[in-house]
Order: structure tokens, then sequence, then C-alpha cells
């Protein structure tokens, strides 16, 4: 590409020579010159995607959310500016702000135990045989690998009211009132559902990842924290953890923005239901927009819901915004 | 003594009771697509199937347009990630090697568009791909599918190109290597873990999306596997077996996918998140 230009592909050795040599002049100047602009050119054709594919749709839903646009405004075409009234009505409706809180305990409750089961896992994966690790690494990448479509669809076989395992399980267990129980039938037991087959799918990623961080511990910093004294408990506290925390910084990071994001799995398990009570914020925008074809409404939901995010993930932007900054 | 010894099983019990429960939904699929119906419905589960049947998987495949699904979702998928890894290789060395104005400024911007809920938007790309006549079309949905996995391989391939230590390539230079030779000879392959793990992962994401597809192309010809198996569901409802003979089919190129890869790839997924 152009980096090229920095050196010119002349005879092998004798490039260096010439470069040595310090010719100077205009040349070289060109040379670093195209050497500045070098990132970015790099940079170019990703930069231009972002802003092609991602910021333009980000400004049309804002131009959108200030636009009264339903089926017919669609179908025809026209554009009906009505200022903030999209948000208005959003904002001081009931509806929004439970959502907005149900989505925020959802997400909570399935980091949170994403994040302990699968860094106990991981600290387990360490401790294991090698025999038995590599079969507890197959379970792991099995329940990883499984799409997300296919692993809902097979969440409602298992959990299904006729036939299904879970019931069947529960039934023989002694508790005989599930024998024919309907998950979908209450706010309750969908979340729960749900949150089984978040967790499941998420947790082999923060468990291998973990693992995978856990070996790069140098064994010295063990040894010496045995040497001071120190309890299994404590060099957990004071050897790995400190040394994990980037990683988990990292992966609750991204398990936060997955987990917020789970439109898959609540609008394919129960579309929301039962009487919308399971909607969380991206299910909650897409039946109101798309759904009810109140597009507009929709598009200032959209808008609402990536400002929570951000501020559901500021914390970690700004650790990263330091780090960066201390880098250079 | 005896302690110990129960220090030594208690690791592996959890193992194992962990493993059946990791494994089982997956396992559970694959039993119910082979069992013949009765099997399935049946009072008591049939824990393992011993009547084996192909019939499922004839319903399924059977199915309208199975094979345009099958085609749509494998060109949306591999072109969406080929295009964002080339993309993402580019950047992704300029950030991790080069000192220039904007650096972080980049970074940051690609973290943000890491989270872009790209499932709330889908309002705003349906208005845009109208407007462009291209509904129906497998064009919009690669370049978005590529622009959703686009910031995630960025940065993680930015973390590996970060790992190579720079004398390999400086070594290489004084060789008589030019840069982007370095780039090819030497790099490159040591950058093979990173692009498995993002490649996986962009194939993952694209293979799986479904809220945009489900509004952008409303005709069978365009519309991709994920759309197709929740479609399949409502329309055979509650024939266990031919959903999960479905599903099945929809989850073992990434099963397979995943455990060929699975060991070169984990290792690295959050390095380029961790440090770059």
């Amino acid at each position: 590409m152009t980096v090229q230009t920095e050196r010119p592909p002349s005879g092998p050795s004798d490039v260096r020579k010439a470069d040595g040599g310090g010719t100077g002049g205009p040349r070289a100047r060109a040379a670093s010159r195209a050497g500045a602009l070098a990132p970015y050119l790099l940079l170019l054709p990703a930069a231009a995607a972002t802003v092609l594919l991602l910021g333009w749709p980000l400004v049309k839903d804002g131009l959108l959310s200030f636009q009264n646009l339903n089926m017919a405004q669609l179908i025809q075409h026209v554009t009906e500016w009505t200022g903030f009234d999209n948000y208005k009505e959003v904002l001081t409706g009931e509806d929004f702000w439970r959502v907005t809180v149900r989505s925020i305990i959802f997400t909570a409750v399935n980091v949170v135990l994403t994040m302990v089961v699968g860094g106990l896992i991981g600290l387990l994966l360490a401790r294991l045989g090698r025999a038995m690790r590599f079969v507890l690494m197959i379970g792991l990448v099995l329940a990883w690998a499984m799409p997300v479509v296919a692993a809902t669809t097979v969440y409602q076989w298992l959990f299904a009211q006729r036939f299904g395992v879970v019931n069947w399980v529960l039934d023989k267990l002694g508790w005989h009132s599930m024998a024919d129980f309907s998950w979908t039938g209450s706010q309750f037991s969908t979340f729960f559902v749900v949150t089984v087959l978040i967790v499941w799918m998420s947790v082999p990623f923060v468990a291998i990842n973990l693992y995978a961080a856990t070996t790069t511990i140098p064994d010295e910093l063990y040894e010496a924290a045995a040497l001071d004294g120190a309890g299994m408990w404590r060099s957990f506290t004071s050897v790995t953890l400190p040394f994990l925390r980037p990683f988990l910084y990292a992966t609750t990071f991204l398990e936060v923005i997955w987990i917020f994001k789970a439109f898959v799995q609540v609008y394919t398990f129960n579309g929301g239901g039962p009487d919308r009570l399971t909607e969380i914020l991206p299910v909650y925008a897409y039946i109101e927009g798309v759904g009810n074809q109140h597009y507009g409404m929709g598009a200032a939901i959209a808008v609402l819901t990536i400002l929570i995010l951000l501020g559901l993930t500021a914390y970690y932007l700004r650790i990263v915004l330091k780090q960066e900054e201390d880098e250079l | 003594m005896k302690r110990s010894l129960f220090g030594r099983v208690w690791p592996n019990v959890t193992a194992v009771v962990l493993f059946i429960g990791l494994v089982f939904p997956v396992y559970w699929m694959f039993a119910t697509a082979f069992k013949p119906t009765g099997d399935i419905i049946s009072e008591n589960p049939v824990w393992f199937p011993t009547d084996v049947t192909f019939e499922h998987f004839k319903t399924a495949t059977e199915a309208d347009h199975f094979w345009t699904y099958v085609s749509n979702s494998l060109i949306v998928t591999v072109c969406a990630v080929v295009f964002s890894l080339i993309i993402a290789l580019a950047g992704s060395f300029a950030l991790a090697r080069m000192r220039f104005k904007g650096r972080r400024g980049f970074i940051v911007g690609f973290m943000l568009a890491q989270m872009a809920p790209w499932e709330v938007m889908v309002i705003a790309i349906y208005m845009i791909v109208r407007d462009a006549s291209m509904l129906n079309s497998l064009v919009p949905l690669t370049l978005f599918y590529m622009m959703m996995i686009l910031p995630f391989t960025i940065l993680t391939l930015r973390g590996f190109v970060a790992a190579v230590p720079k004398e390999l390539e400086e070594s290489a230079m004084v060789d008589g290597c030019t840069r982007v030779q370095a780039f090819r000879r030497v790099i490159l392959p040591l950058l093979a873990p990173g692009l498995m793990s993002t490649s996986m992962f962009g194939f993952i994401t694209a293979w799986n999306e479904l809220p945009l597809v489900l509004v952008v192309n409303k005709e069978a010809e365009s519309q991709t596997l994920p759309l197709w198996l929740t479609s399949f569901q409502t329309v055979f409802g509650d024939n266990w077996g031919a959903t999960m003979a479905a599903s099945s089919l929809f989850a073992i190129p990434i099963l397979i996918l995943f455990v060929y890869l699975q060991r070169k790839a984990v290792s690295g997924l959050t390095a380029g998140a961790v440090k770059g």
C-alpha cells in the first residue's frame, strides 16, 4: 500500500546504505511526509465505513426521532417535523421508565451472574488436571458456539409446557405442580429462562478468557507471596485478582454491552410477553417502532437507549481514555 | 489425607456436573432431531435415541426456499467477515504501530462504534436502504454486517499486532524487505490466531443476525437462515423434531468451526480489549 513510499524497493542491502548515507534533500522529506500520512490512509477505509454505515444511520435515527412518522407518512414519503413531541411522549409515559428500570436490572443480574459463574469456572479450569480440563473446555466451547437463534429454540423446547425435559425433571423431583407449568406464562418465569439461557451462553467466554489470563501469571509471584506467609486466600486477593483486573474490566464491559442488547433471546423466546412485561429496551424500541408502526417514536426510544448504554459503560470508557492518555 | 483426597475430588466432580449442564442443551437438540415423533412426545423422556430417523431433517430441508436461505447466509456472512478483516488489518496496524495525532480519538471512536445498539437502529437503516432502493438485496445486509463486526475486529487485531515484537519487523526490513513485505512475511503469519478469533466472532455475529434482516428483507429470495429458523418454528409450532432438526442444521457450521479453531483462537479474544 502507500507505506511503500517510505522505502523504495530497490536492491536488498544497499537500501540501508542509501538511507544511512542521509542524502536528505527533497526525497527524504517527501518520504517522511508520506510516512506521516500513512496511518491516516491505513485507517481511511475503516473510518469511511464507520461514518457511512454507522454514522449515517445514527444521524438518520436522530432526524427521524423529531418527525411524526407512522405508516401513512412512510408510504407517502412525507416528512412531518414535530420537534420534541416524540421525546415528550416517550419520557412522560410510564412505559419507557418501567422498561428502562427493567433493562438495567436485567442487565445487572445477568452480568453479575455471568461474571461470577464464569470467573469461578475459569479458576476451576486452572486447578483441574489436563484430561478433565479438556473435557470441561469442550463443554464450554460447545455452549459458546451455539448460535443464539438455535439456542433460544432449544431452550423453548427444554422448557416446553408439554413434554419439556425441565418440567419432567421438576415433577420427578417431587415438585408436582411444575408438571404442566407454562414458563412463558408469567414475567418472572420468562425472565428466569432467558437468564439461564444468557448465563449459559455467556459464561464460556468469561471462563475461557480468565483461564487464559491466569496461565500468564508468573509463578514467581505466587512463590514470593508464599514466602511472605500468604495463605491461599491471601495470595488470591493479592496476586491473582490484581493481575486479572484488566481482563475482568474488559470482559465485564463486553458482557454489559452484549447482555443489554439481548434482543434475540428475549424477542424469540416470548416476544416480550406476556402482556409486554418482559420487554427490554431494544425489544421495546422494536415493538413500538416497527411492530406498532410508530417509527418516529421508535427512533426516539433508540436515541434514548443509546444514551443509557453510554451511561452504563461510561466508567469503563473513562478508564480506557486515561490508559491511552498515559501511553502517549 | 482425607482432606486432600476431598480437595482432589471436588474440582473433578464440579467439572463433570458443569460439563453435563453445558452440553445437555446441545445434546438434546441433536437427540430430539434424530428421534421419531413418538419418542419425542412421550410421557417419560427418551434419553438416548434408539430408533434413529432422518425424517425431521427431511422435513426441514424440504421446507420452501431452504437452500436459498443457506446460500444467502453463507454469502452474506463470508463476505462480511472477509471485508471487515481486510479493512481492520490495515487500521489495526496503524493503531498499534504508528504514532499520530488523533490516534486516541480513533480508538475511542471504534470502542463507541463497538457499542452501537444495532437492534434499535433498524428503523433508520430501513429508511436508508429503502431510499436507496436496495430493499430485498444482499448488498446492504453484507455492508451492515461488516460494520457490525468491524470495530471489534479492529480493536482485537490491534492487540495482536502490538504483541508482535517490533524487532522482528525491523530485522526483516534490515534484511531488505520493504515494510509491506515485512508485514506480509513476518507479522501476518504471527497474526494467525488473532485473525482466527476475530473471524470466528465475526462469523457467529453475522450468521446470527436477526433484527435487521427481519425488517429490511421481506422476500424469501433475500432472507437468511435465522429468519427461516424463527419463521419455521411458527409454522411447525409443536413439531419439535423438525424444529430441532432445523436448529441443528443452523448450528452445525458454527459448532464445527469453533471446535476446530478453539485452541488457536480462544486465547486472545480479550487481548485487544485489554492492551494495545
